[in-house]
Parts: C-alpha cells; sequence; structure tokens
C-alpha cells in the first residue's frame, strides 16, 4: 500500500492515533493487538483467526469481492478499502456493498489515495474513517474545510441521511 | 419544462461554491493539475489545444427562451461572441478563462442551469429524442425519466470515479431519433401487452475505437424499476470495467468480453438485491414530474390554410417546410429544425445575436421552448403551421433558415484539431467544404436524406461509424488522411459503417464524397430508395470499383 501507514486516522472529525497494524502476507499474525490481513491472508487462515482474541481487519483490494467474507463478519473488526488511485472508484461500490446489503457495522476505512475532494463521497457510501498522508488533504480536514453538497439526489442507505422535500429519493444530512 | 424548486437551486449553489473553491486552490497552487483535473471534469471544465473549454448542460436537450437569452449572454462576455452545440445536446464555450468560469456557472444557476458532469468518468447529461413531446409517432415523452436519471446521477457518491465516462439515451418513440443502440444505455419507452409503460433496456453500444451495437439486456423493465435497474448495471460495470486501459474501460467493452448473458446474470442478481427498496419509483411522484412537461396549451382546432396558402405562392419557404418541418401529435401544429448548417459554416455553431433571434422566436411562436438535436440542430417543438411562413421570415433574417434538415449537408462534425487536444486531422474545414460542394438546394433535394458525419481522431465525437458516409480524420506520416466508411446507421436499424478502403488526402477527400455520390445517384432504384437503402440493397462493390478502380 501507498503511504497509508500513517500512524494516524481521520474518524468522527478529527485525527486519532491508529491501534492498527497492517500485516505483510509473511508477517507472524501476533496473539495480541489490532491487526490487519489481505483479503486472501484472511480467507486462507481464517480456522485461526476464528479464534483469535484480539481485532483483525480485512484490506479489501480494489477489484477483491467484500462477498466473500460475508459469512466471517464475526472475525473482522474493521475493513480497509483500498483507493489505490483516487480516480479508480470501485471502493465506494466495496463499501456501500459492506454496509448496505451486507450489514456490516464496524469501521469502514480509506486507505491509499485519499483526498479531500472525495471525503464527502466516501462518507455517503458508509467509509467513516480515513488514513490520510496528502498534506493539504490533512490541512483541510484539521480546519474542518470539507467541501461538500449537502443536498443528496439518491438515497445511500444511510441512518443519518433523512427524506426531504416531495421527491421520495432526495435526502439531507440529519 | 422541469422548474428548479428550492432543493435543486440549492444543491447548484453549493455545487458552485465547492467548485469556486477548488478553482482558488488551483490557481494558488494548492492542487497539481492531476489533482484538479477530475474535480473540472466533472464541472465541464476541459482543456483544450488553445484555451480552457466550458462544457454546459442542456439536460436532455431541451431549454427556454430566458435560458437561450443567457447562453448568448455568456457568449458575447466571457467568449468570443459564439457557442458551439454538441451531439450530447449541450454547448460549449471554446475560450472562457479558468479564472471567470466560477462568474459563469453563477450566471448558469440563475436560469437554472449548470454544467455538472458534462464530463469525467461520471454519467453524463441523458440525451433524449429532439421531438420529445411533440412527435406524433410517440408512446411517451421521454423527458421526465431523463429528468429522473438525471436527479439520480447528479453527485452519486457511488459512480463518480466510473472505469470510464457513461452516457445514457432515451426515445418514446419506436422511430430511433435519440441513437439509443450506440450509448451505454439506451432505453426505448414501450407498452407492456397489459397496457403498462415500461423500457426496452439495451446496454453496451458505443463508438470510439472500438464501435459496438447495444444488446438487449432487458425486453421490458416496468417504470418503477427504473432507477433500481440503472444503479445495478452502474454497479456492475463500476466493479467489473476495465480500468488497465481507457480505451478498454467503456462498459461496451464489458459486454463484449463478458457476453450478453453471463452480465444480464450479474446485473439481475443485483437488481434483485435493490429492487425493492428505496430505489422504487412511486407511480404518483413520476405522474407529478410528468406535469412539469404537459403539451402547452395548443389549439386543436387550428388550421393550415394560411401555411398552404403561403406553400404554394412561396418556393423558398416551401422547400425549406418540406425539410425542416416535422409532423405534430396536435393537428395544425409542427415541430421546426432550425438548421445550424449555413452552407460553408461550422456545424453546431450559433452566433450570440443568432441565440437571441431563436429565443425571440420560441417565446413568440412556440410556447418559450427550443431543443438542442444531437444532430447539432436547434428545435422548435410546438408551432402552428400558420405561424410557420412567420417563423421562416425570422430565421431567414437571422441567417438560420437553411433548408437542408436531413440532406447532404446537415453534417455533423467534432471540432477536430482547430479546437481539440486529441484530434488529428481536422473536422471543420472538410464538413465546410463538402457543405460548399453539395451546397446547391436543387442538388441536395436530389440526393435526398443522406447524413454525413465526420470525427477528426479514431475517438469518434463526430459520429462517423453511424454516418451513412463517415469521414474519420488520421495522421499518417505526418500528413492528415480521411478514411471513408459507408453503410452506417444511428436509428432503429442501428449499423457500424464499413471501411470502404484506404484513405484520401484532405484535398482529395470531398472528391472521393462526390464519387460515392454520384455512383449512389446512377444505381439506385428509383429517387425514393435513400442512399442507406441503395447500400444496403448493393453492398460495397460499385462503391469500391468507383473509387479505387478495379483491383
Amino acid at each position: 500500500m501507498t503511504d497509508t501507514q500513517a500512524n494516524d486516522i481521520y474518524r468522527d472529525g478529527r485525527f486519532l492515533a491508529d491501534g492498527w497494524t497492517y500485516l505483510a502476507d509473511d508477517d507472524p499474525v501476533p496473539a495480541d493487538g489490532a491487526v490487519f490481513l489481505s483479503l486472501s491472508r484472511f480467507l486462507a487462515d481464517l480456522a485461526v483467526l476464528r479464534g483469535r482474541n484480539a481485532p483483525t481487519g480485512v484490506v479489501v483490494e480494489a477489484g477483491e469481492d467484500v462477498r466473500s467474507i460475508a459469512d466471517e463478519f464475526a472475525h473482522v473488526a474493521a475493513v480497509a478499502v483500498a483507493f489505490p488511485k483516487f480516480t479508480d472508484g470501485r471502493g465506494y461500490s466495496t463499501a456501500r456493498i459492506l454496509r448496505e446489503d451486507l450489514g456490516f457495522d464496524g469501521e469502514i476505512r480509506a486507505v491509499g489515495d485519499v483526498l479531500i475532494d472525495q471525503i464527502a463521497l466516501m462518507r455517503r457510501c458508509g467509509i467513516d474513517a480515513f488514513a490520510v498522508s496528502h498534506a493539504p488533504t490533512r490541512a483541510a480536514l484539521e480546519a474542518g474545510h470539507v467541501p461538500r453538497v449537502d443536498h443528496y439526489y439518491q438515497p445511500a442507505g444511510r441512518a443519518d441521511e433523512v427524506p426531504t422535500g416531495t421527491r421520495p429519493w432526495l435526502r439531507r444530512p440529519a | 419544462m422541469y422548474r428548479y424548486d428550492e432543493f435543486d437551486q440549492e444543491f447548484v449553489d453549493q455545487r458552485i461554491a465547492q467548485f469556486s473553491d477548488q478553482v482558488r486552490r488551483r490557481l494558488k497552487g494548492e492542487l497539481n493539475e492531476d489533482q484538479f483535473k477530475p474535480l473540472r471534469l466533472m464541472n465541464g471544465v476541459y482543456l483544450q489545444l488553445h484555451a480552457y473549454m466550458l462544457r454546459v448542460c442542456v439536460p436532455y436537450g431541451t431549454l427556454n427562451s430566458r435560458q437561450m437569452r443567457k447562453l448568448a449572454h455568456i457568449a458575447r462576455t466571457y467568449d468570443r461572441g459564439y457557442g458551439h452545440f454538441t451531439t450530447r445536446q449541450n454547448i460549449q464555450f471554446n475560450w472562457p478563462k479558468l479564472s471567470d468560469v466560477p462568474a459563469i456557472l453563477k450566471e448558469l444557476a440563475e436560469v437554472e442551469m449548470h454544467a455538472i458532469q458534462t464530463s469525467g468518468n461520471c454519467i453524463r447529461n441523458t440525451t433524449a429524442d429532439h421531438l420529445a413531446g411533440a412527435a406524433d409517432d410517440e408512446i411517451a415523452d421521454p423527458r421526465p425519466y431523463a429528468e429522473i436519471i438525471r436527479q439520480w446521477s447528479s453527485l452519486h457518491p457511488e459512480f463518480t470515479f466510473l472505469p470510464r465516462k457513461f452516457k445514457f439515451a432515451i426515445t418514446g418513440a419506436p422511430h430511433d431519433r435519440a441513437a439509443i443502440q450506440v450509448h451505454d444505455i439506451g432505453m426505448q419507452i414501450v407498452r407492456s401487452e397489459a397496457g403498462d409503460l415500461g423500457f426496452k433496456v439495451y446496454v453496451g453500444g458505443g463508438q470510439g475505437r472500438t464501435p459496438l451495437v447495444a444488446k438487449l439486456v432487458r425486453d421490458f423493465l416496468p417504470e418503477e424499476d427504473l432507477i433500481a435497474y440503472s444503479e445495478a448495471i452502474l454497479r456492475v460495470y463500476n466493479r467489473y470495467g476495465r480500468r488497465d486501459n481507457k480505451y478498454k474501460a467503456r462498459i461496451k467493452i464489458l459486454v463484449h468480453e463478458t457476453g450478453i448473458d453471463e452480465l444480464r446474470g450479474d446485473i439481475e442478481a443485483e437488481f434483485e438485491k435493490i429492487r425493492h427498496g428505496v430505489l422504487q419509483l412511486p407511480a404518483d411522484e413520476v405522474r407529478r414530474i410528468e406535469t412539469y412537461f404537459a403539451l402547452p396549451p395548443l389549439d386543436p382546432a387550428a388550421t393550415s390554410a394560411r401555411f398552404d396558402a403561403k406553400s404554394a405562392g412561396n418556393p423558398a419557404f416551401a422547400a425549406w417546410a418540406e425539410r425542416n418541418v416535422h409532423p405534430h401529435k396536435v393537428t395544425g401544429h409542427a415541430s421546426v429544425t432550425i438548421s445550424l448548417k449555413p452552407i460553408g459554416g461550422v456545424p453546431g455553431d450559433a452566433s450570440a445575436e443568432q441565440m437571441e433571434a431563436v429565443a425571440d422566436i420560441a417565446e413568440t411562436f412556440s410556447f418559450d421552448e427550443l431543443r438542442v438535436s444531437h444532430e447539432q440542430n436547434l428545435i422548435l417543438p410546438h408551432v402552428r403551421l400558420d405561424d410557420l411562413d412567420k417563423v421562416h421570415d425570422a430565421l431567414v433574417a437571422a441567417d438560420l433558415a437553411e433548408g437542408n434538415a436531413g440532406l447532404i449537408t446537415d453534417i455533423i462534425a467534432c471540432p477536430g484539431l482547430d479546437y481539440c487536444a486529441l484530434a488529428n486531422a481536422r473536422s471543420i474545414p472538410i464538413a465546410q467544404e463538402i457543405s460548399e460542394r453539395f451546397g446547391n438546394a436543387e442538388r441536395q433535394r436530389a440526393i435526398g436524406d443522406l447524413k454525413i458525419k465526420i470525427s477528426g481522431c479514431i475517438n469518434a465525437c463526430g459520429h462517423h461509424h453511424v454516418g451513412h458516409i463517415g469521414i474519420l480524420g488520421v495522421e499518417k506520416k505526418g500528413e492528415e488522411l480521411y478514411q471513408l466508411t459507408l453503410g452506417g446507421s444511428a436509428d432503429e436499424t442501428t449499423s457500424i459503417g464499413a471501411i470502404i478502403g484506404r484513405g484520401f488526402a484532405g484535398d482529395r477527400i470531398v472528391d472521393a464524397v462526390e464519387t460515392v455520390v454520384e455512383t449512389y445517384l446512377k444505381l439506385r432504384a428509383n429517387d425514393n430508395e435513400t442512399f442507406l437503402a441503395a447500400y444496403r440493397r448493393v453492398g460495397d462493390a460499385p462503391f469500391k470499383e468507383a473509387l479505387y478502380g478495379t483491383a
């Protein structure tokens, strides 16, 4: 992954120390501590991971099918959705499928090329944490300056968006 | 036509504020061009060969005279006094300054217009039959559905960074004037045997390097599922469309490589998960939106006595009316093509003064309504037959009375090397030369229906693949070379034209077109057999023979 091992994470309006470690596929899985594994590693090591007593997360790369972990949510504390380039929009579908179709309620974080102008879109798709290395994006987030349009022409299945106006597909932030 | 409510207006205003901030950050250097590019593209700002270009959305090609006057004002104030109407029924301005774009967008917002998603890898302006709501062969007006698609697709959080751009087209009539089979999604309004409204859905058509005719993905989609099914298609495309090569990234390639049957299975599976949810369209809301597009109060008792008399007494008027006036669903009325193809002119261009003249005519004679056609003309949808001579007089005064709709000089051409950063060859000068060559009114009429379409590069913005005669400009060893394709069509019998043989130099291509036309005139079965019908009957051989001699 590119630059995503920043040691903090933007969540709930601020940067927090990130307690998660991203493991390479040949790193041993520690007994303790929150770790992210690749999707293929997670599926391969499922038998062991099911018995693990610390948080396990899964990194879903663009192009990987998040539905392949749908039966294992009991053992998934967080999902990292990868955006290899900000113009690669596959992660938006991954996030919506996770939240709306599969009902995943743990953390979904965006990792990779995470830029300020996409934060609002990512949020609407169910992403609630952001690993940010891009300096102007970090500065804008710290200043609370997130460009967004808070009139939505399509329901995105989120509890914090409420119907508005006469058209049944319109939404506003709650 | 659709009118903004408070929500729509606030949406556009917020979007302008957002983009103005992005422009500010770009001008300050906080955003580099790579980071700014997708943002400006989402707002219709291109960096062209010589300058920025701003493309303004005309949703499904419908606008009123106030909006047209605003476009004229923008052309005069921020550009060089003209605009260019496009094959997506939009208008583009070729010379705005980037620092002026926020001000232009504010001016547009005053008349309920915007430039959102007129470029970028997102869902573009949905195009529709330019005779929508007026044509006598229509099952239902496609524009309410196009408007619903416009709304649903506006800043869609999931579908803003697709593999490539994505285009919907929709027609309400069995005779396809919207080229739906060369779109990413093409919809045709149909009625089920039970009498319910719905859509035939085509997917994966397109032009560009790999021209493909769309496949029928669903025979009948109920009206209430319009958005859910669209979302299902877009989700499958967003996840599985190729991103390794921009020339293989359109959904047509996914359809072609996956196969329509397997892809249909994926789409239907996604659709089943969401079809009964919040995306289901309530019928009463669709009916409410339809009221925005209600037919104006036309007089069903309108007569044509004056029209008949004027036609008999004025051959120039009669000749214009024969080509540019189209049947209307209400007796005594017609739709009118205002040709933006003057002989020797630039296809699709209109000056600020012409836009204002057209706005005046629409206000007086067409219930304040105008259309942009994908063939780069303007349309007055609802005119009384007995007003047509006055309309014609006004068009003559504005230099807009060319009676060539559907004829050989009614050419679609991309901007080509005169403007475009991608082009390999000039398109506009070729169009102008063809127009001059065949400009004689009697000659054009003798030739009859013939669509020439010209692209200045393989991206095919000039739709050459579906021209009855298509011309593609390529670059070969530093020279502009033009390939001819024959037999393309974009109607309900859509076909991709076939390359007839080796290309022609810029100073020979118009002669080659003339050879093709003369060959057709000699071999047609009778005066009513069109070029396309004749070509389909006889095939390539006589044209090859005429162009290249026996091998």
